[in-house]
């Protein structure tokens, strides 16, 4: 295992920021896995952490086949990640909005650029990626439909869903896409939270990203081969809003299969408790986003829905 | 005689979760009679960080109050598109960590900010004109301008010519852009101006009369306004669709930033425009040197800087001799 500084810069009154990136193995630039992003993507770094751990190992006992490196970037941002803000610390922007990056441009666009810079060349690149509401997701890998997307790849690491979404303007900028746009084989990896560290579920992305690996013919490893994935697009997913603002009181979690007609959550008067809103299923289906804040806001997606099941 | 019809409305009311009700509110102004003309709208407050459209809209109502009869069209004034973020001095809005101004056009089907994005582009569609007043940021104070994607710069730079702005900076088309209020009801057929002028979290008077004198400016032009019109200038226009005729002053390292020049200078290439001082070793970390002949449009107020910070644009000679 090699430590790099992947890029930094000199702070003034706050130690210099650096990204720093561990590497493994020899030869042609094979896999880049990424951890967090933004200053509240606790899981996204812990999962990284599992990872390096594991390749190590994996390294020690020369399971990584020879002509291919791999990098792993735990966090491309620990200036927010320690002062527990979501994005930069002094602008508020994200770093995920800022690819390609520009590195004559401002910080966070710098950052971008020097990140990428060192990242695109990869065969494989793979980000622990996280929502913007505050959920749990049943795992899944999401890939954005840029015409290069690979989807037969995407169902080797074995998680229950591939979700292909159309990009949106502002997807533009942010990594995944611009990993596809540059030729590599991108793809983001949902483990079920963000700000909570969920041990199973990040164990259960770092055997789905090994596994991945292995089947690529990258490393030796056998773990738990994972499921026959389903491939979902996200517009088919069903959203189950609030249509009124209270107290919200779930019944499910996400990755529970559930019953047409089934309640799926109450939201309660914030005064009196009574009840102002019963939600029920609209079919037969799999929870895969359980919204978790207490407070729902009218028209708020509460759950996600795959109509299907397990 | 002609009487002003006024009345203060919702565009859109919705409860919240704990007793309260999110709302957002229109004066409309517009002459009794059944010809009502014309319609102008005036949005600002979508930044809840950036005042200056404050005083701008108080002022649009104090002068067609005062010359009442002179009003032939329908004035629709929204102060605060973005009332949470107002509310907290908060630049995105609070509780969704998200910039208002990326989710443009909004989806009525979606989440209660989706929706209200959806609700004010149905509200401000079918406009004759509307002028989305922005102030920059906290940290950079700008020239009073106008911003206009090269996509619609045939239609809105004629009438931008109108608003008595010291600049029309007509600028390259970029997709992350296409999430704007201006980009969406643009592309509806709806024209929409974007004035930046100012600083964040301040409202600068001057820049306030300025271009409350260029939107009479305009109201005349439209035929909603018959009274007096103020003189207004003729602004500069960078037609930088290329990215040409700008450059930018990024810092290079962490500082303390010291302007030397104010916006609106006329700096020559090599001559000192600030530096960056470090103050817990006393030294100068940076002289900052115009790379260029031109303006400074734009200067940086916040001084703290990393590497990379923007600290001023210029803009280049060949544009202020009119070779943009």
């Amino acid at each position: 295992m090699k430590e790099t500084i992947i890029y930094s810069f000199k702070g003034l009154y706050r130690d210099d920021f650096r990204v720093k990136g561990y590497e493994f193995g020899s030869g042609g630039k094979s896999v880049c896995i990424l951890g967090s992003m933004r200053g509240n993507e606790y899981q996204q770094i812990y999962s990284c952490s599992l990872l390096v751990k594991k390749l190590k190992k994996l390294e020690v006992e020369g399971k990584i086949k020879d002509g291919h490196t791999l990098m792993v970037i735990p966090c491309c941002n620990p200036y927010s990640v320690n002062i527990k803000k979501r994005f930069w610390s002094i602008d508020n922007t994200d770093i995920n909005r800022m690819f390609p990056g520009y590195d004559k441009g401002e910080t966070t666009q710098r950052i971008a650029a020097g990140i990428f810079e060192n990242i695109k060349d990869y065969k494989y690149g793979i980000q622990f990626a996280s929502f913007y509401m505050p959920g749990h997701f049943v795992p899944q890998i999401r890939m954005m439909k840029t015409g290069n997307e690979k989807v037969e790849l995407a169902k080797k690491f074995g998680l229950p869903f591939v979700v292909l979404h159309n990009p949106r303007p502002f997807d533009t900028a942010t990594l995944n896409y611009n990993w596809q746009i540059w030729e590599t084989d991108a793809f983001s990896i949902y483990t079920s939270s963000t700000e909570k560290i969920d041990k199973i579920s990040a164990r259960q992305g770092v055997n789905a990203i090994l596994t991945f690996l292995a089947k690529e013919g990258i490393i030796e490893y056998q773990g738990f081969a994972g499921f026959s994935s389903k491939v979902v697009e996200s517009d088919k997913f069903i959203s189950i809003r609030a249509n009124a603002a209270g107290i919200l009181d779930p019944m499910v979690k996400a990755g529970d299969n559930v019953m047409q007609g089934q309640v799926l959550a109450y939201i309660i008067d914030p005064y009196t408790a009574e009840i102002i809103q019963t939600i029920t299923a609209t079919t037969d289906a799999v929870v895969a986003f359980e919204y978790d804040s207490p407070m729902a806001y009218k028209n708020t997606a509460l759950f996600k829905l795959i109509p299907g099941g397990w | 005689m002609s009487e002003l019809i006024e009345n203060i409305e919702d565009v859109v009311r919705f409860p919240l979760p704990v007793d309260e009700e999110f709302v957002i509110k229109r004066h409309r102004i517009e002459p009794s009679g059944e010809n009502i003309g014309k319609r102008i709208c005036i949005v600002t407050g979508i930044h809840g960080d950036e005042l200056e459209g404050q005083y701008v809209c108080y002022e649009i109502a104090r002068r067609i109050r005062r010359d009442s009869l002179s009003l032939k069209g329908i004035v629709d004034i929204y102060p605060a598109m973005n009332p949470f973020g107002i509310d907290s001095i908060t630049r995105g809005i609070p509780a969704f960590d998200l910039d208002m101004n990326r989710i443009f056009p909004g989806n009525f089907d979606g989440d209660m900010n989706e929706f209200t994005a959806s609700m004010i582009v149905k509200e401000l569609e079918g406009a004759d004109l509307v002028i989305d007043i922005h102030a920059s940021n906290i940290f950079l104070t700008e020239i009073p301008q106008i911003r206009i994607n090269e996509k619609s710069e045939k239609e809105l730079v004629p009438i931008a010519k109108k608003a008595n702005m010291d600049l029309i900076w007509v600028h390259g088309a970029s997709t992350v852009l296409e999430s704007t209020l201006a980009y969406s009801l643009n592309s509806r057929g709806t024209n929409t101006l974007v004035v930046e002028m100012g600083v964040g979290m301040r409202i600068t008077p001057d820049y306030g009369e300025q271009l409350a004198d260029g939107i009479i400016s305009i109201m005349s032009e439209l035929g909603i306004w018959e009274g007096e019109v103020p003189k207004t200038k003729e602004a500069i226009v960078a037609y930088d669709a290329d990215g040409d005729d700008v450059c930018y002053l990024n810092a290079p390292c962490s500082g303390i930033y010291m302007k030397e020049k104010e916006h609106g200078a006329i700096v020559r290439s090599g001559e000192s425009v600030g530096k960056i001082i470090d103050p817990l070793s006393g030294d100068v970390l940076a002289d900052i040197k115009a790379p260029e002949n031109g303006m400074i449009f734009t200067v940086r107020e916040y001084p703290v800087v990393e590497e990379g910070s923007l600290m001023g644009r210029i803009l280049r000679e060949k544009v202020l001799n009119g070779e943009s």
